[in-house]
């Protein structure tokens, strides 16, 4: 199973992400960022650490669960539901600058669920996505704002991301069907 | 947030039964991940829009023969933030009062094709029997004097909420224990994740089998509230009394009543829980409903969020129809 980023080059792209956010954003000003459970929380918190680095100031970060807003959710017969986990965005949305960080952008399901509730929580100024791998095969409409690695990939394939806090190691790894 | 109460079971990802018929029937780890889907479900109810589409589509009815208004209140609040169709029926206006069996009123709304019923009836036992005759999932929301798990349920979440865990506290039931479905919930549900439950109350008031089930039963207040973590009071069901349990409701509130002085036995950080509607100055002095320990309007409001999260979990069906 190769390795198609690991730690070092994992650390470089977010923060390369994170001068890119300041720059088209001219600053952290009005910046909020949200990410997506489980491995886009961890994301958006290195990044929050990052434009704090760059700007000297904290830009709020929460957490979103789109569980309950999936397509899918009760499209199987029967079955047991997904877990579900708490939503956390601590601060107002309204007019704020959003940016919705995921690990992987795949189907654009997810990201679909995603912006549906956030738009429960208020009227944002705008939505930005960032996401670490976009791997293609978009079934909706949408695209990313800032994207670490583009990842030309079968649909046969998968991609994991692995992070420390929830995984014990960073790296990006690319897998065949049927598992490694 | 921790899946698990106080052990090193793994978490349950689904409820095994299409139903929710009693605390019984559930295992700690089913019972650990209502609680835990229950805190995700708390967080939609601090939201400007407190509504998600999880239960689109889904046909939800409440049947209640008996009446409430908390717990049917609370169903369907918790039906409508979950974006489900809900619809409520209550005995007295329905054909019931023509005559209609239980069964044959239950056939009659499945012909509408309801994913949910929540029931609540006065005779025990009542969910199980739609539970067989019915391919919607069947909530019990209080059968008579059996069980009323929701109740149960809400309550657990509560006490969590407050001291992070339920093994090994010391939980007080006193009240009507005779009458009381929550009591039996309440007993089996703590037991099961390691609580010492104490109830109390007169002699004429408690359940034969009571001792049966793991809990230390005593008719002195002062000995069940001693370094009691949390006092749970129950109602003295006066509606469901035929004959006379005791002489007078001041005798009952002199010798079993919640005051301050007796609650000062209690821990410093002791839970005071109702499950209501209360009888103030009869089981519990107002000045303990309303004080700095009492969590009742808590409970009231975790209802919601535990209904969410039995409705969510119940939605999907259970595994071993998957076949159909």
């Amino acid at each position: 199973m190769p390795v198609v980023m690991d730690a070092d080059r994992i650390s470089r792209t977010l923060t390369r992400i994170a001068h890119e956010i300041v720059e088209r954003n001219k600053g952290v000003e009005n910046l909020a960022i949200v990410g997506v459970r489980t491995r886009g929380v961890h994301i958006a918190r290195r990044l929050a650490r990052s434009l704090a680095e760059i700007a000297g100031r904290e830009v709020p970060t929460g957490a979103l669960d789109i569980t309950l807003y999936r397509d899918d959710l009760m499209r199987h017969a029967v079955g047991p539901q997904p877990l579900v986990r708490r939503t956390e965005i601590p601060f107002t949305i309204d007019d704020r600058r959003i940016l919705l960080v995921d690990d992987v952008l795949y189907t654009g399901r997810t990201t679909r669920a995603a912006l549906d509730a956030l738009i429960d929580f208020g009227r944002p100024k705008s939505i930005q996505l960032v996401v670490l791998v976009d791997r293609g095969h978009r079934e909706l409409p949408i695209k990313a704002d800032y994207v670490g690695k583009n990842l030309p990939t079968s649909s046969g394939e998968s991609v994991q991301v692995r992070l420390m806090e929830s995984d014990g190691e960073d790296a990006v790894v690319l897998e065949r069907e049927g598992g490694a | 947030m921790s899946a698990v109460e106080g052990g090193n079971v793994l978490p349950a990802t689904a409820l095994r039964g299409k139903d929710l018929l009693g605390v019984s029937e559930l295992t700690p780890e089913e019972i650990s991940l209502v609680l835990d889907t229950a805190e995700a479900m708390k967080e939609i109810g601090s939201r400007p829009i407190k509504k998600v589409p999880a239960l689109r589509g889904k046909t939800v009815v409440n049947l209640f023969f008996e009446p409430s208004t908390r717990t049917r209140t609370s169903f369907e609040i918790a039906e409508k933030r979950l974006s489900a169709d809900t619809l409520s029926i209550a005995a007295g206006t329905s054909s019931v009062v023509k005559g209609e069996t239980l069964v044959d009123t239950v056939r009659t709304l499945e012909a509408m094709q309801p994913d949910m019923i929540v029931v609540r009836h006065a005779s025990s036992g009542a969910a199980h029997l739609l539970s067989r005759t019915c391919r919607s999932a069947v909530i019990n929301a209080g059968d008579g004097t059996h069980e009323h798990p929701t109740q149960a349920l809400l309550d657990a979440f509560t006490i969590r909420e407050h001291k992070a865990r339920l093994s090994n506290l010391k939980v007080a039931i006193i009240g009507d224990l005779l009458h009381s479905r929550v009591l039996r919930s309440n007993v089996l549900l703590l037991t099961k994740m390691g609580a010492r439950v104490w109830a109390c109350g007169p002699p004429t008031l408690v359940p034969v089998d009571l001792p049966g089930l793991g809990v230390q039963v005593t008719h002195h207040v002062e000995e069940a509230v001693r370094d009691a973590d949390v006092v749970m009071l129950l109602r003295i069901q006066l509606e469901r009394m035929e004959g006379a349990f005791f002489p007078s409701l001041r005798e009952y509130f002199r010798l079993f009543g919640m005051t301050s002085a007796r609650l000062a036995l209690a821990r410093p950080d002791v839970l005071v829980m109702h499950p209501g509607p209360m009888n103030r100055g009869v089981e519990i002095a107002s000045d303990v409903a309303d004080g700095p320990n009492s969590v009742i309007l808590e409970q009231v409001a975790n209802g919601v969020a535990v209904r969410m999260a039995v409705l969510y979990l119940l939605a999907g069906g259970a595994e071993h129809e998957a076949v159909v």
